[in-house]
């Protein structure tokens, strides 16, 4: 019955309930905007920074994160591989050596991160043969590297050009190479572009002088939201000896960066949320107002207080909630346009986003949970503004509302 | 034992100059009756009747409905008592602008949980006993004034109140609707037993009465029982 009245009661004053929606309906396009743009941001951040590189959460000999040498690498053992592939929430797992090298070229040298990779499961997990835009991608026997565009650039090197290079080995051995390039690749950061070598494993096991050893084991998860709980369950199981880290451990920059732009996001969502309280909150008290005298009738005919106020409240919550929607399926269409067609940046812009190791382009996010989120706010607002009517008409006089 | 009963009855509305509206008021009304309140413009007349209506309370004295008095009772047990034992018919009438004839008349039967069957059953019997049984899926702007009291009367008996207090019901009629609707009130009162209580300085309610009771500067001066006109 209430909710029969609440309806039919926002639709006695059409325009001020239409106008009422309008506002909310604003507020919640704007809001879910902005956080589709900002998450998407993130998203793009964590994609080309974690995504293509280090992966969701990592596996390491203890020690080796503070002291990213080969002398702290991991023999990989039965033993590792049965607790990484006894867990459900992992899909698989690529083994790494990554340790810095000086590269040489023709006329050139430059520090580069030279990673020997499982070219067959990295091409499996992170799709790195798709990043190949010149010459070929590396099979598993190969003594050839794949070059980052940015630091062939760099080099001025090209497909077959050849490169020395050099670094310190297992034990402190020295390890000195030469090898040709089979093929050019280029990641979503330019940071990564800028300082990445790929060596088939094998060959960088033998570069480095390490056999059966690996300095990271990336861990591929179903779902990248369970980074932590796969690191949580992991790190009982190896003990002492490992550590087990996830992608804000392994990125702790990147998470306090979106960290700290979040809280930007909020600060403009709470001010823009405010204006819209007052909107409802001016709904509320019109329609506490105009509608004394029949306040005063219910009253006097047996309606509850509390019936009163409940019923004036999920009027103001239907109209939140009708607004919150419209918001949420007008704003729709255009994150998903902005989804499909990212926004790439001119030159100057773009230089800023690369100076961040970010690719230079905004593209919006569709998650669901940016759409929930606006329905959960606008509801905790009504039920807060909803709670003045509560008070209000528990001071009801019936006579001198009927008098209004 | 009266219906409604009240014992030295004082209401005094405080201000600059104090005004007496109810003055040692002692009134029983008895089951059946069918009594007007009468007197000229701020004799008392709306305010002894929401006083006995639990709307409002009084200064001093004791006012009594089926021996409770209603004195004892908080504000929320006078919503539900009101609920309970007493109908209102208001002079504009008061129906709820986006509800239908039939929803109007059900509204209070809904307040007090009464099931779908019964509600129904009685709606239709109500809207029927008024005149109103075409009309039931009107809004009240849709209802002439006399319609809309009408409904007004079906909404007060649904509750099957003890009696019925109306406030000038027929001042904002033309006369064939005020006719319509005393010959309404006054059949329920014949044929159902029911009590019907109203404030009114309309000469054709005062004829029709049984009781008369005349009220000047908040005390009964007369109260005369007379026979139907």
């Amino acid at each position: 019955m209430l909710l029969k009245l609440a309806w039919r009661n926002i639709w006695r004053n059409k325009s001020r309930t239409i106008i009422t929606l309008a506002a909310v309906s604003v507020a919640v396009i704007l809001s879910v905007l902005m956080m589709s743009a900002k998450n998407g941001v993130y998203e793009n951040m964590i994609k080309s920074l974690i995504g293509d590189y280090t992966g969701f959460a990592q596996v390491h000999s203890n020690g080796y994160w503070d002291d990213k040498t080969i002398d702290n690498s991991l023999a990989f053992n039965d033993s590792i591989l049965s607790q990484i592939e006894s867990s459900k929430l992992i899909e698989g797992y690529s083994p790494r050596i990554e340790n810095f090298a000086l590269v040489v070229a023709e006329n050139m040298t430059k520090g580069a991160m030279v990673i020997g990779a499982d070219p067959e499961k990295e091409k499996r997990y992170n799709s790195l043969n798709e990043r190949v835009i010149k010459g070929k991608y590396l099979s598993e026997d190969d003594k050839q590297v794949m070059v980052g565009a940015g630091l062939a650039e760099y080099l001025k090197v090209t497909i077959d050009d050849t490169l020395v290079l050099l670094s310190q080995g297992y034990h402190g051995s020295s390890a000195a190479g030469k090898y040709a390039i089979k093929g050019i690749i280029k990641f979503g950061s330019p940071e990564l572009s800028k300082q990445l070598i790929f060596l088939p494993i094998k060959e960088a096991q033998l570069f480095y002088g390490v056999e059966n050893r690996y300095t990271n084991i990336i861990l591929h998860l179903d779902n990248t939201d369970d980074a932590k709980l796969v690191t949580e369950q992991l790190r009982p199981k190896l003990g002492k000896n490992h550590e087990v880290m996830d992608w804000e451990e392994l990125a702790p920059d990147l998470k306090n960066m979106i960290a700290t732009d979040k809280v930007e996001g909020y600060i403009f969502m709470f001010i823009l949320y405010m204006v819209i309280s007052f909107g409802l909150f001016g709904t509320m008290l019109m329609m506490l107002s105009e509608r004394k005298h029949e306040f005063g009738v219910l009253i006097a005919i047996g309606m509850k207080r509390l019936k009163l106020a409940i019923m004036v409240w999920l009027e103001l919550v239907i109209i939140s909630i009708l607004g919150a929607i419209a918001g949420c399926i007008l704003a729709f269409p255009i994150c998903a346009y902005f989804y499909y067609n990212p926004i790439y940046f001119s030159e100057d812009m773009a230089d800023i986003y690369e100076d961040f190791g970010i690719e230079a382009m905004i593209q919006f996010s569709l998650d669901p949970n940016i759409f929930i989120q606006q329905g959960v706010i606008i509801l905790i607002i009504s039920i807060g503004i909803g709670l003045f009517p509560f008070i209000k008409t528990q001071k009801l006089d019936a006579i001198k509302q009927m008098r209004a | 034992m009266s219906v409604i009963e009240t014992n030295k009855l004082c209401k005094t509305f405080e201000g600059v100059v104090p005004v007496k509206a109810v003055d040692n008021v002692d009134l029983k009304i008895e089951n059946d009756e069918f009594t007007a309140i009468v007197g000229p413009s701020g004799s008392g007349k709306t305010t002894l009747l929401n006083i006995i209506g639990g709307l409002d309370r009084p200064t001093s004295g004791s006012v009594k409905v089926n021996d409770i008095e209603l004195n004892n009772l908080s504000d929320n047990e006078l919503i539900k008592f009101r609920l309970k034992h007493i109908g209102f018919v208001f002079q504009s009438y008061n129906l709820i602008p986006v509800l239908t004839a039939r929803e109007n008349t059900e509204f209070v039967m809904l307040l007090q949980n009464t099931t779908v069957e019964e509600r129904n059953e009685r709606v239709d019997a109500l809207l029927k006993e008024v005149g109103l049984e075409d009309k039931v899926n009107s809004r009240p702007l849709e209802l002439s004034g006399g319609q809309q009291q009408r409904v007004a009367v079906a909404r007060a008996l649904a509750s099957k109140p003890d009696f019925v207090l109306a406030d000038e019901p027929t001042a904002n009629l033309d006369s064939k609707s005020a006719e319509n609707l005393l010959d309404i009130m006054l059949r329920l009162n014949k044929e159902e037993g029911i009590t019907f209580v109203f404030s009114t300085h309309d000469q054709r309610v005062i004829d029709r009465a049984r009781r008369v009771i005349t009220l000047e500067d908040g005390k009964i001066i007369s109260d005369i029982t007379q026979n139907e006109n």
